[in-house]
Formats: C-alpha cells, structure tokens, sequence
C-alpha cells in the first residue's frame, strides 16, 4: 500500500482529506497535527466569543484508512529518505502534502513577548485571551483588517473597552478604497470601538501591573491591559526551507497549477502554497488545491482553477463585501454617509462588462454582483448602487456559489430535475452549503425557475400567516366571520380556522370556546382533549417541569381507575391518560381541577412541557436549580398558542440530562448563569438548536425567551416550527439575536408587551369549561340522548390496560429474544 | 323525520352527533348562514362516531366537513369525499319544523353511490 504523510490538520488539511479517501481509499495516510485539536472551522473561530464550544467548531470526521496523531508537530523532512520526523516518530512516505497554513505575523517590536500580549489565530490562542481579559477593561488590537476586526469584536464580546490601531490610512485596505474604509470606520466607531489609522506601534512595556504602547505618532500611547497581534499571516514554510524546497521571496512553497513543489513527490495546499508565487489567504482557493492534489493522487489531471477572491462579511454588524478586480478602467460610486452606506462598481471602459466593486453597509446585491463579475452589467447602475430593485438576469456561466463553484447552469438544472427549495438546492447542488452568502441568490432563481413558493394560508386567504396575524393585531378584528369577510373569500375550512383561531387566541382574546371563537377550534381544541382513532380522548393535566406531589400522583392514579382509563407516561414528563369518552371529559376534569390540575394543552398548537432534570437540589454534578427555572417557564408560558406546538427544557449542567437541545427553545445551566439555545426539535427530522445567548442571568433569560416566542408567534407560518422559522430568516440566528437582543427593528417593546398580556390574562381552559353550563352542553355523544354513551366504542384488555378494540389483533407481537413464560395453570 | 333538537343549540358552524331510532348516528351541521346539513356519522376511513365533531367550511364554494382523525373533506350537499371520490357518506334529509330540527329516517343519497 502506498504511503502519504500530510504536515498539518487545519481546514484545508481536512478537505484535502475528505477528498483523497473518497477518491482513492488504497492510500495509508498518516497526519501529523501540531495542535492538540483535530481540524476546526478557523474561519467562524471568533464564534468562540459568542459562547460556540470547540467542539461545535470541530471539522473532525473519522475517516477509513487515516490516522491523525495530534499535539505532534513534524520536525524534520528528509527528502532523501523519504521519511518526516516528529520528537517522537518516523514516517516515510510515498507522497507528502504540506498543509501547515500559517502562523499570525508579529512585528519586531520591542515587549511583544510580555504577558497580555497575544496573537489571534488558534483555539488556545482565544482560551488564553479570555482568561486574560477576565477582570479587566481595556484592549488594544493591532491591525485594522479582516483579522483585527474579528479579533475586536472578540474583545467587545468579552466586555472590553476596545482600540483598533492601523498602519494603513485606513481600515480593511486590502479589500476597500478609501471611500469604503472610511464609512466602516463611522460604523465600528458607532459601536463604541476606537479607531486610530496611520498609527504603528513602536514599543510595548509593562507599567504597573498594565500595558503601555508608544506609536509611531507624538504623543500618542495607549495605557491598556491586553495587546492583539492581528496585522495579517506569513506561510508556515519553515519546514519546506529547511529540506531545500523551493520557497517564495515573500515566503510559502512556490507550486505550479497541479499543486506540486519543486520535489514532484512533495505538494503543498493552502495558506502555505504560493502558487505561481502567490499566497492565498482565503479557504475556498485552499479548497480547490486540495481538490486539484486529491485528483492527482488518483492518478488525475486536474490543475487550480483560478481563485474567485471575493469576500462578503458582517464585521461587528456590517456588512462589508468585495468582488472582481479592485480597480479598473472606469468606476462609479454611491455614498450615502446618513445610512452609513458606500458602494463602488468597476466596470470596463465602455461600461458594459462588471469588472469588480466593494459594498459597505448593505451588501445586499452582493450575490448577483459577485455572479456577474466578467459578464455584463446586471442591470441599472442607479439600481445597482443605490439599493433599488433590481431586475436582470445572470448567463448560465456565471458563478453563483464561489464556495463550491456552483455555476447558476447547475442551479437552474437541479430546480429543473424537481429541487424545489434551498434546501434540496443545497443537498443536489452542494450551493450554499460553505459561507451562505449565495443563499439569497438561490432564492431568487428558485423564482426565476418557475417555483412558486406561495405563503397563502389556503384558498380562502391569499394573506400568509404573519400578514394575517398583522391584521389581527392592527385592526383590532376579533371574530373570524369580519376577518373572513374583509379580508378573505368563501366560508373558510380546516386550514384558515384553526390558524386563525391560534392567532386570536396568541392575542389573548379571552377562552378558546368563547362566542364564535368555539366554531374556529379543530376538534382537539373544541374539546380540549387529543381524538384518538376510535373517537375517545387522551386526556394529560399539566404537570410543570415534571414535579409531582405522591399526592397529586395519586389523584391521576384514582382518575384513571375510577374512568378505566389506560396510562402511559410521556416523553414530556408527565402522565397521559387514554381511552375517555367525550361524555366523561368534564367529570374527569371536576376532579383533577378539585385536586389543583390544569390542562397541560397537550391537544393544542401551545406551550406542551418544560423538562427538567434534577438539578442542583438533588445532583451531584448541577451547577444551576434547573427544576425551579423549568416550572417558572412552563408557568410563565403555559396556554400560550403558537404557529406549532412548543417544547422546551431546561438541563442544571452541561451533562445535558433534560436534552434541551432537542427542544424549540432549550436551556443548559452553566457556571455563571445559563445559556439558551433556540430551534431545536426532535420529530421526522431531528436538529439541534442553537446557541443565542450564554452566561447570562435569570432575568436576560426570560427576557430574551419572551420575545423570541412573540417574535416567531408574530411572524412564522401556519404549522412551521421553530426550527424552520429561524433557518428562513434572512440573515439567521444572528439576525434573530439583533433583533430580540439589540433591538434592531425597535419592536423588543411591542414583544414584551404582547407577552406581559399574556401572562396576565392566562385562566386554566378546563375550569372556564366546568364552571360553565352553556360550555358543558357539547361534551356529549348524543344532542338527542345525552345519557347514552356511543355503544360503538368498545375495548379488550392486553397487557393488564384497555386498548380499542380491534387495534390490537391487527399488529403481531413483538419477537424478542426473550424466554416465554408459560403457565402452568390448567395442565 | 324525527326530531332531534332545538335548533338554536346549534352552534353556528359546528357539527352535533344524534342516536336514530334504528341506531344509526348521524352527524347535523349548522352553517354560518344557518343552513343545515344532515350526514352520517361514522368516518369511513376509520370507522369511528366521529364526523360531526369535524371542522366545516367550503372548497372552492362547496360546503364540506373535513373529518378530525386523517382530514379527508366530504361534501356536506352529496356526501362525496373530495380526496377519494369512491367513498362517501350517507346523506339526509334535515328541516327545521317551529324551531326543531328533524331529520329524515334513511338516508336519500346511498342509492347513488
């Protein structure tokens, strides 16, 4: 079997990887990884700061035939040999890759070595920033580029106030002009960051207990207690230096387009690559180096492709992008210094073909921008700059997702062959699946390919949900009958009732089965009870977080007895009771309302349950009372309707026993307050939620819950669940944050209000039923005999419970390989 | 015809459930524009007592009632079902006579399915 040894696990490394096993799985591969972590996404690296653990980071996959040995760092290639060595190895190969990436460049400046000064480019490089700034106020970031703003922001994340020195007269030169640099510099300095350009640090020392910085300007130092380094990368080329392979003046392995070094058994990927002697510093041309070598180690042909270096990202909450060429014959700009807004087009000399532009402030064209480098302008210049609509179509050629070289051809054939949403774009065509920004792009060739995605409630609304709920909540309308006849057409049926029903009933309009209201409710909530197959109900009393008195316990257990009710225990904490007769419900409920039950709403689109584990009162290992936080929501939420049905728990440690991540908005306890994570659900497709805040207290906690339920009840679709509301969001999770953390639509106010009324006007359903004669009437089999019950249901006994009769024969036992027992009784 | 109930215990649009006298169930739906309906009760799909506890409403202007346990609409003029157009139910006869609501005996409509 041949041998190949890869220098390095970073993302590319990690590609390079994915690639050569599903191409040519005959290679033995061994990685030597300095870092004691296998592969992460060093591009997300600052989500760090917002509370993503490593883990979360990690790219790491196990892979056939590979063996990634971390915290060993190659020290030595010998070519002659054919072997790389580590402290504590040998490896020979057959081929080697290099894919050591870079390392942060730091000036020779005298005190870079001192404590509190660091770099901003591995994992521990973040831990060891965090313990640092822990207690203390002030930063300094050296470098006003892509890295130093990430590495800003970090520092506002961790409660610093924080000063960005740049040598360069302005911020992100690399990817901006002045113009550009200049409204970036407007907004970052709006947030609360210092900004100094034209400004180099000449000396750092240490001066009482902090850190003082002299510049290169008179006069001006900085008294600070933390210094990043993140003034750009060099190539970790040492190693090829060292065993004679050709190297770059300004440093990386110099390749040709097949990847290969000046030792045709020896390639280098990535950061460290200078192909043809140029660096790139961007992981999608990385990507399509690990591609070319994979190809090529299967015996291929293929050579780089050329590298799209367009970059789109929120810095701090900008958006800055950047495509094509930064200069060119013609240019035409827009600033717009009240909205903070600049955008530059470089266009050919007869100013038909887009050669290259940058955005700052509002990136939205970016995607048809990007695509329509080196084709023609797509669309007014008036339109393009200014933000206006913008109509145009792009060539089939034009590259759509520069992640995964997707051209718009490909997309518009998979919309062809049945894609019929992002997200079966993203399956078939891989699009959108790396940095997203394409992801609106995709969107709107869905619509140029003739998918319709109507919102339209049914046939009797053209309004989607969230315009339905607008009107409700504007117009002040509170019957169906007005809403119907204003707004809609026909007489309604199950799909516009039901939901239209929900949103009356989020707005707090009094008892579900009030008035005309009662006509709206699908069965389960007409009778506040789950039908089951056989017309009998399920019937669950609420029990918040799963505590339960042995008393309250009991009462169920008579309830049950005395009704012949069959039990179950649900996977929601708490008891579930088949098998009563509609006529029974209210005597059920006489009872467990006496012995102080409410509905648990198991049968509504509502609040169902709020998990809890042990927490600290009883577990060893809770750092928070996760119980107590799981009864105060399901109390604060309970009876609250929804788009869909809403679960939720809440775990006392990062063990996770309540699986909140499984939940619509979950809570995990951690040693400083808690952490909530939105999105989840379990159900045909399982997904994880994801993480909005961490560490914050109680009080931020309900806060921010409160208005991410009102938010979603305000604006989600007709039975779409959390989970789906939150990835249709435009801009996601970060968009959702801004929104219910930074208030960024100014409607925090209005959520807050919506859900105060809530709160305050929530009364049990059930004991408005039974309190209630003219309710009551309607809990009956017959309207003609009301006495009788339905003589069709009927049941038989298995496993010592009723079940409906005729269900049970109709499944086989279940095969175990279990013994039988046999009776002896009668032989 | 045999009486049932007072008409105003309808809720308007909102099914209710009757013991016939030959043990038949059926299930009489009041409108929002107070018409009447009259049809059988078991789900055909199921076998359940349970189509007069169904949501009511209209598609494309015919008046259904859409069964509570898988959703099927069935057409409360002919009984029809609008997803399978082989099953139906039983239509009857309905009338209001000094504020009572009666309904037919046997059902008028099984001859024509």
């Amino acid at each position: 079997m041949s041998k190949l040894v890869v220098i390095g696990d970073g993302m590319v490394g990690r590609r390079f990887l994915e690639a050569v096993t599903q191409r040519d799985p005959s290679w033995e591969v061994t990685v030597l990884c300095e870092e004691p972590r296998p592969a992460y996404d060093r591009v997300r690296l600052s989500a760090f700061f917002d509370g993503v653990s490593a883990e979360e980071l990690s790219l790491a996959s196990d892979l056939p035939g590979v063996e990634v040995r971390l915290g060993e760092a190659a020290t030595e290639v010998d070519r002659a040999a054919k072997v790389v060595r580590s402290a504590t190895g040998e490896y020979p190969y057959d081929k080697l890759v290099f894919a050591t990436g870079s390392y942060a460049f730091v000036p020779p400046m005298e005190g870079k070595d001192l404590p509190g000064v660091f770099v901003y480019r591995t994992i521990e490089d973040l831990e060891n920033i965090k313990a640092h700034a822990e207690g203390r106020r002030h930063g300094v970031v050296i470098g006003g580029g892509l890295l130093g703003l990430e590495a800003a922001n970090a520092l506002k994340l961790l409660g610093l106030e924080t000063q960005i020195v740049e040598f360069a007269p302005w911020l992100m030169a690399r990817q901006l002009d002045e113009a550009g640099g200049g409204i970036l510099k407007q907004h970052i300095e709006k947030l609360g960051i210092g900004v100094d350009c034209s400004t180099g640090g000449t000396k750092i020392e240490a001066v009482d207990g902090r850190l003082r910085m002299d510049t290169n300007r008179d006069g001006v130092s900085y008294d600070t207690d933390l210094i990043i380094f993140a003034a750009g990368v060099r190539p970790r080329d040492q190693l090829a230096r060292d065993c004679g392979i050709e190297v770059g003046e300004r440093g990386g392995i110099i390749t040709d387009l097949s990847c290969a070094t000046s030792d045709p058994d020896v390639y280098a990927i990535g950061e460290v690559a200078a192909m043809e002697g140029m660096c790139y510093g961007l992981v999608a041309p990385g990507y399509a180096m690990a591609e070319v070598v994979a190809d090529r180690l299967a015996g291929g042909e293929a050579t780089f492709p050329g590298a799209d270096m367009s970059t789109k990202l929120k810095l701090l909450g900008v958006d800055v992008a950047q495509f094509g060429a930064m200069e060119g014959p013609l240019s035409t700009t827009y600033l717009d210094p009240a909205h903070g807004t600049y955008a530059k087009l470089i266009l050919s000399d007869d100013a038909t073909t887009l050669l290259g532009g940058m955005l700052v402030g509002d990136a939205e064209p970016y995607p048809l921008l990007r695509a329509s480098v080196g084709g023609k302008v797509p669309g007014k210049l008036a339109d393009l700059l200014g933000g206006g609509e913008i109509e145009g179509a792009l060539p089939d050629g034009a590259q759509v997702c520069s992640c995964n070289a997707v051209t718009k051809g490909e997309i518009m054939g998979a919309i062809h062959e049945g894609c019929h949403d992002v997200a079966e774009l993203k399956t078939c065509t891989k699009a959108g699946t790396s940095c997203g920004s394409c992801i609106p792009m995709l969107k709107q060739l869905l619509a140029e390919g003739g998918v319709e995605v109507s919102k339209a409630v049914c046939e009797h609304f053209t309004q989607s949900r969230a315009e339905l709920f607008d009107i409700v909540k504007v117009t002040g309308i509170t019957t169906f009958s007005e809403l119907i006849t204003r707004y809609g057409t026909g007489s309604g049926c199950d799909l516009c009732k039901p939901a239209v029903a929900s949103i009356l009933a989020s707005l707090s309009n009094g008892h579900i089965l009030d008035g005309e209201q009662a006509a709206l409710q699908d069965t389960n909530d007409h009778f506040l009870a789950n039908m089951q197959r056989n017309g009998t109900y399920s019937v669950v009393p609420r029990i918040p977080g799963g505590e339960i008195t042995p008393d309250k316990l009991i009462v169920i257990g008579e309830v049950a007895k005395e009704f012949d009710l069959y039990t179950k225990i649900t996977g929601g904490q708490r008891i579930d009771m088949f098998g009563a007769r509609v006529e029974d419900l209210p005597k059920i409920w006489r009872k467990l309302v006496d012995a102080g039950f409410e509905s648990g709403h198991a049968y509504g689109k509502a609040l169902r349950t709020v998990k809890s584990c042990v927490g600290t009162d009883w577990c060893r290992y809770g750092v928070q009372d996760s119980v107590k936080m799981a009864i105060d929501l399901e109390l604060r939420y309970r009876g609250l309707r929804s788009p869909h049905k809403l679960k939720s728990a809440v775990s006392g440690c990062a063990r996770e026993c309540a699986e909140a991540r499984g939940k619509d908005f979950g809570i995990i306890a951690t040693e400083h307050g808690w952490n909530l994570y939105v999105g989840g659900n379990g159900g045909f497709t399982p997904r994880h939620a994801d993480l909005l805040l961490s560490d914050v207290d109680s009080e931020t906690l309900v806060r921010t819950i409160d208005r991410f339920l009102m938010f979603y009840i305000s604006t989600a679709d007709r039975l779409q669940r959390t989970s789906k509301w939150v990835e249709s969001l435009e801009g996601g999770l970060d968009y959702l944050r801004e929104v219910i953390v930074d208030d960024r639509l100014g409607i925090c106010g209005e959520l807050d209000a919506l859900m105060a009324k809530h709160v305050e006007n929530y009364a049990d359903e059930w004991k408005g039923v039974i309190d209630d004669p003219e309710k009551l009437q309607r809990f009956v089999s017959f309207v003609n005999a009301p006495e009788t019950p339905d003589p069709t249901i009927e049941f038989e006994e298995v496993r010592g419970q009723k079940f409906p009769a005729g269900t049970t024969e109709r499944s086989q036992p279940v095969l175990l390989g279990t013994p039988v027992l046999r009776s002896s009784q009668g032989k | 015809m045999q009486p049932i109930c007072e008409f105003d215990r309808l809720v308007p649009g909102r099914g209710v459930a009757a013991l016939l006298a030959d043990g038949s169930q059926v299930a009489v739906f009041r409108l929002f524009d107070d018409s009447l309906y009259a049809v059988s009760n078991e789900d055909p799909f199921m076998g359940a007592n349970v189509i007069s506890r169904g949501l009511v409403g209209d598609r494309g202007g015919e008046p259904v009632v859409v069964s509570p346990l898988l959703k099927q609409a069935f057409s409360l003029k002919t009984g029809v079902c609008l997803d399978d157009e082989a099953v139906a139910l039983e239509v009857y006869a309905v009338e209001v006579v000094d504020g009572q609501i009666r309904v037919g005996a046997h059902s008028e409509a099984k001859a024509s399915t």
